[in-house]
């Protein structure tokens, strides 16, 4: 079974006629993504054996027909936690690490009845936007196999992309779920921050991660966010507010809204066929009855350099934890404690985690905190007011998802071609703002992305306007090739 | 040369709730290592935190016991450092906000008052626990996470003496709030000290010395007296006072030097991204407040002027919080405060030492006390009768009843007394012609044969007044 061309309510129809039962379902998905995998490496494991039980337990009650997530095939990005199944985050520190426990988002998707066949790939502890850091090797694109799938969520982006499941579950701190939904040409939603629960999810950067879904379509995408969203007791950042039904007002068209177009994010440093996608965006939400003007965020420019602070510093202790005494990989020739304590981390982790462990525990160093952290977190508080000011007045923050397309596997990237990357993306996540990334046109046959950005707690706004330029657009339509770029 | 001393306690103290202050494992002593754990503790990856409101609400009950303003927006700070007893390598501690500042308490040194400042006092989690075999280390994380308040004294106190006055009235404020033990001995209370000296006048401090190993207050002034000289003698000699930590050698009563500081550590304070600010309301504030238990020192003021007890009685009295709130309820229940008093701190302490038992733990009752106390009051028993009615209270017994069950009542009725008294006095003529004649002795033996034909019952108030009448007729 490949999902090209499908969603989830077209696939609950074939499970509540009896087209197909859900272990057929299971089976087909996992040799389709087996086989797919072959090109693109967007798994780290399939956990087939839970998975078949589980759709085998499914077929034995019936699949419900008023949930239409009931028996669907996901995946789960492998920095979330899943009982008894890998879970490295992409790293040889955790390469042995299977969790007694599963993380919250990872339960209720459970619950709802989604049958989890596998852990994606990603950059190593989410740190990178290419997964080419990752320890399972490189992910690769499905629309060209010589360029990269994005990250850290590349394999989730890849998997959905590719047709081997409708749904995978990403995280996203500082791009991470939009920016390889741009490049891989499907939905992606970064929540507002405390919409879903942490629990279960490693930690990166505390203050800015956030789980959620990466689809085929809009309102599958909805309908995943309303089954992991909601208060949870084990993480006091996670909100209380009342998680609407997503997919309400979904179809409610864009008529009268009014949507802001942030001049600094369509400026130097984005391709040219990106900022033309993201202005025939701007004239299809006109031409669809909305209103879309000019604005200005003068203080996203120094997002990513507040972000290089505040992430690290973060990250710098979030991994401490991995020492390799109490799990996951501990050097074999060490000779005392502290040894053990070095060369562990040393062998354990990634070049790139390693650059991020020292930038953030320089900038939380003594003498040096007032001047980066302390810096870094009023940056933050100037990006919030910016945000606050435009949703004054408008519903909705239209900009690309990420300056460029795909870029290409053997590019010699240094740290900070690649940090630049995220530039439209991280305001996102400093401000703990819901973002999402929607299909919006091509380049050299490489999808492009648009960025819808929300008010807090209002990504029922996002998909209204996201499913409007989706139903009037053909973007979501066009399958990957799977094949190298001619 | 004359030397001023300043010494700075940080105390420690644990508090005593049902679980951690982060995740649910319960608080508790003497299990197997590593039971009260779970993947929190274990700072399992992918768990988060939780605050234990109860904690928050221990912090704001030492604050309003200490006279400290408490903090309306604290926020937790992570405390990063690798050891083995610290699985997340950081400690959630408050540093910028830390739950209350600016408190004070009195203490008495040679009958004088002193005010001693509080700098401020925060709540952190505890680490787990090393041991060292001969082969092999060994972690016990049933301690991770267990709460505990710090508490960070004013450079006020100038003397080992008022460093003792402080950690006991410190510890007896903290007692009496319910929310520690306070036991030095269980760990329950950990006393951190600091001491420097300088020239009279002399505006900067002295270099300070850390002293560690002070497991009880007269280690801790023991320590501090031996510091104070040793510095005095140091620079007296034309030396230079290092910043060092020295440990206390309980044999000796010496301070021998453990480790010169070189430079300060770096902990790399942040605020803890996965606690949100908390949000402490006045509301909540003022309803702690109104059930705050009584402190001490105003307890003892009350049994002084109000019940007329002695200061050492009153002392006695507020030694633990539970005898306190006993004899408070024995008094409310309409029992004489003094006889109360002296029942508590007489009968009751005698049998608690006997049976190595705390008051909670036995079958003592204010009610039963009260009630046996007014029985005395009224002339029902005799203090002598009342050995045994406690007794029988110290087994739950009702002492009406225990009275009555054991036909114990004490005979006052004058209508059933003078009978025996007449047929006494006519069997004894001797001892009448003797009290006559002078002999107040013979009275004795009178009253002893009356008690004799009552079998003890006989009131000897009353009988005194009867027979002193019918012999005078």
């Amino acid at each position: 079974m490949d999902y090209l061309g499908k969603d989830i309510f077209s696939i609950h129809e074939s499970l509540v006629n009896g087209d197909i039962t859900a272990e057929e379902l299971t089976r087909q998905t996992i040799e389709n993504a087996k086989k797919n995998d072959e090109d693109i490496n967007a798994f780290v494991v399939f956990d087939e054996e839970n998975a078949i039980k589980q759709a085998q337990e499914i077929d034995k009650s019936g699949i419900d027909p008023d949930n239409v997530l009931s028996g669907i095939p996901v995946a789960m990005k492998d920095n979330m936690l899943t009982k008894g199944v890998l879970t490295s985050a992409g790293s040889k520190m955790l390469s042995n690490f299977k969790p007694i426990i599963d993380g919250t988002a990872v339960a209720k998707m459970k619950e709802a009845g989604t049958i989890n066949i596998g852990k994606t790939n990603m950059d190593e502890f989410a740190m990178g936007g290419s997964t080419e850091t990752s320890f399972h090797g490189k992910t690769k694109n499905p629309w060209n196999l010589d360029k990269v799938p994005g990250g850290s969520s590349g394999g989730a982006a890849a998997a959905v992309a590719a047709g081997d499941v409708l749904v995978s579950l990403g995280s996203d701190t500082g791009g991470s779920i939009r920016q390889p939904a741009s490049f891989n040409g499907i939905v992606g939603m970064k929540p507002t921050y405390g919409r879903v629960s942490r629990w279960g999810l490693i930690a990166f950067a505390s203050s800015l991660d956030q789980i959620g879904p990466l689809t085929r379509t809009v309102k599958d995408n909805a309908v995943v966010l309303n089954a992991i969203a909601g208060k949870d007791e084990h993480d006091m950042t996670s909100s209380n507010k009342e998680v609407p039904d997503f997919t309400a007002n979904i179809d409610k068209g864009v008529k009268g809204m009014k949507i802001a177009l942030p001049k600094e994010y369509l400026g130097e440093g984005v391709d040219k066929d990106v900022q033309d996608a993201i202005l025939a965006a701007a004239d299809k939400y006109r031409e669809l009855g909305a209103t879309v003007e000019e604005v200005s965020l003068p203080n996203s420019k120094y997002g990513v350099a507040a972000y290089y602070i505040i992430a690290p510093s973060e990250a710098s202790s979030n991994l401490q934890r991995f020492d390799g005494i109490r799990y996951g990989y501990r050097s074999q020739d060490a000779k005392n404690l502290e040894e053990l304590y070095v060369k562990s981390r040393s062998q354990g982790f990634g070049d790139e985690v390693k650059r991020r462990i020292m930038v953030g525990t320089y900038s939380l160093s003594a003498g040096f905190f007032d001047a980066y952290f302390k810096k870094a977190a009023e940056v933050r508080t100037l990006i919030i007011d910016d945000f606050k000011k435009v949703f004054q007045d408008y519903d909705v923050i239209l900009t690309p998802t990420a300056p460029t397309p795909a870029y290409s596997l053997k590019d010699e990237k240094d740290p900070i071609t690649m940090y630049m990357n995220d530039i439209l993306t991280i305001p996102v996540n400093m401000a703990g703002l819901p973002g999402m990334s929607v299909p919006a046109g091509f380049s050299d046959g490489l999808p492009i992305g648009m960025q819808l950005i929300g008010k807090p707690f209002d990504e029922s706004t996002l998909y209204q306007a996201a499913y409007a330029f989706e139903q009037n657009t053909d973007f979501h339509k066009q399958d990957p090739k799977m094949g190298g770029a001619q | 040369m004359n030397f001023e001393t300043t010494i700075g306690l940080e105390v420690h103290v644990e508090l005593k709730t049902n679980s951690k202050i982060f995740s649910p494992s319960p608080v508790q002593y003497g299990v197997d290592p590593n039971l009260n754990t779970n993947v929190i503790d274990w700072g399992y990856p992918g768990v988060l935190p939780s605050t234990n409101k109860g904690v928050v609400k221990s912090g704001i009950m030492a604050a309003l016991a200490l006279h400290a303003e408490v903090e309306k927006h604290p926020h937790f700070d992570r405390k990063n450092y690798f050891y083995p007893d610290n699985p997340k390598a950081y400690q959630i501690t408050q540093k910028d906000t830390p739950d209350a500042h600016d408190g004070w308490i009195e203490i008495e040194v040679d009958g004088k008052k002193k005010k001693i400042g509080i700098e401020e006092m925060h709540i952190e989690e505890d680490a787990g626990k090393n041991t060292h075999g001969n082969k092999f280390s060994y972690v016990d994380l049933n301690r991770q996470g267990t709460p505990l308040i710090e508490i960070v004294s004013k450079p006020d106190i100038a003397s080992p003496d008022e460093a003792y006055a402080y950690l006991e009235a410190l510890r007896e404020r903290i007692l009496f709030t319910g929310i520690s033990d306070v036991k030095m001995e269980e760990g329950s209370m950990r006393v951190d000290v600091n001491v420097s000296i300088r020239p009279y006048g002399q505006k900067e401090f002295g270099t300070k010395v850390e002293l560690k190993n002070l497991n009880s207050f007269n280690y801790v002034r023991k320590g501090l007296a031996y510091e104070e000289k040793r510095q005095q003698r140091v620079i007296m000699a034309g030396g230079e006072i290092q910043q060092e930590t020295r440990r206390f050698d309980e044999t000796t009563g010496k301070t021998v030097l453990m480790r010169v500081k070189e430079g300060a550590d770096d902990y790399r304070y942040f605020p803890e991204p996965d606690l949100p600010a908390l949000d402490i309301t006045d509301a909540w504030i003022n309803e702690i407040n109104d059930s705050m238990p009584e402190m001490p020192a105003s307890r003892r003021q009350r049994y002084v002027n109000d019940f007329g007890l002695k200061d050492y009685d009153a002392m006695v009295l507020t030694q633990t919080k539970e005898m306190a709130d006993f004899f408070d309820a024995v008094i409310k229940l309409g029992a004489d405060p003094k006889m109360a008093s002296n029942y508590l701190q007489v009968n009751v302490n005698a049998y608690l030492n006997d049976e190595q038992k705390d008051l909670s733990e036995t079958e003592i009752t204010p009610e039963n006390l009260a009630t046996m106390i007014k029985l005395i009051e009224d002339g029902t028993i005799s203090s002598k009768m009342a050995k045994k009615v406690f007794k029988g209270i110290t087994e739950g017994k009702e002492p009406k009843k225990f009275v009555e069950d054991n036909g114990m009542v004490q005979l006052s009725d004058p209508a059933q007394l003078q009978p025996i008294i007449d047929e006494v006095l006519s069997n004894n003529p001797q001892s009448v012609e003797d009290f006559h004649n002078g002999k107040d002795r013979a009275i004795g033996f009178l009253v002893g044969q009356i008690m004799k034909q009552t079998r003890g019952k006989a009131n000897p108030q009353v009988v005194n007044k009867l027979l002193m009448a019918s012999i005078n007729k």
